[in-house]
């Protein structure tokens, strides 16, 4: 499929960069046919894998960068999110749901951006870094291809 | 901070909320809340969600992490006035399963006490 659009946010890995990260993601993505509902949730997913990065993939440490790219398809929005961080040793287990390192979490970040997305692909190597790639289409188009 | 307005109501802390809960302010957010539920004579805990535009797992977090604290206590815990988009990500945490949800604080205290 060609691509309609594409642009890429290279951030530092700093919680104060998340609001911006889903905010201009969400005002990227409008450019397709996406429900307010799909918009709200594309922040939350993006909050999420950015925020795994920041948390898990560079434990904290706010002087490394986190890349958001997002290519936007005749109905569909892929959004790619990518660090350089420790990576995730067992996949499997880090996307079952409540399943968390830490107390304080709630562990449903994989469990949001599953839910909220109609694609969802994990790729990470211990020790080089993690992509999460996640494809949402507007639930308009979900809906007029349901009615024909 | 995320922290518009905190009371307390007989034996029970209303909490009012307002902005985004993530990442950015979970820290101190559990931080404030963590010392109030100790200093002060509480012993359950409302929180209303209604001026809170965004919510992911973090800030999630920080109300599930306060929860375990007063149920743990013998208390109740109760949401308040989520937006739309907010319920949503609380439906599917599943956090309304354990925490009582309510149109209002003032609603949600005539359950509570």
């Amino acid at each position: 499929m060609r691509a309609k659009n594409n642009m890429t946010l290279d951030i530092l890995s700093l919680p104060e960069n998340l609001s911006f990260a889903r905010v201009t993601v969400a005002a990227f993505a409008s450019q397709l046919d996406f429900t307010i509902n799909d918009l709200e949730e594309l922040k939350v997913v993006v909050s999420e894998a950015v925020g795994n990065a920041i948390i898990h993939g560079y434990e904290g440490s706010g002087g490394k960068r986190v890349r958001i790219g997002v290519t936007l398809y005749p109905g569909a929005a892929e959004i790619v999110v990518e660090d350089t961080g420790r990576g995730i040793a067992d996949i499997e287990q880090a996307m079952m749901p409540a399943f968390s390192t830490d107390p304080e979490r709630m562990g449903l970040g994989f469990t949001f951006m599953k839910s909220f997305t109609d694609d969802l692909r994990v790729e990470s190597r211990p020790g080089l870094g993690t992509r999460v790639t996640m494809v949402k289409k507007p639930s308009l188009v979900m809906h007029s291809k349901v009615a024909q | 901070m995320p922290v518009l307005k905190m009371e307390t109501r007989g034996d029970t802390l209303v909490v009012v909320l307002e902005g985004e809960l993530d990442l950015r302010v979970a820290d101190e957010l559990r931080k404030k809340l963590e010392e109030s539920l100790s200093d002060l004579p509480v012993r359950h805990l409302v929180v209303d969600l209604s001026r809170v535009c965004f919510v992911d797992s973090s800030g999630l977090g920080v109300l599930l992490g306060r929860y375990r604290r007063v149920a743990a206590a013998g208390g109740k815990v109760a949401l308040t006035g989520a937006q739309p988009q907010v319920r949503r990500v609380l439906e599917l945490s599943g956090l309304f399963r354990i925490m009582g949800e309510y149109p209002t604080p003032d609603k949600a205290l005539e359950h509570i006490c």
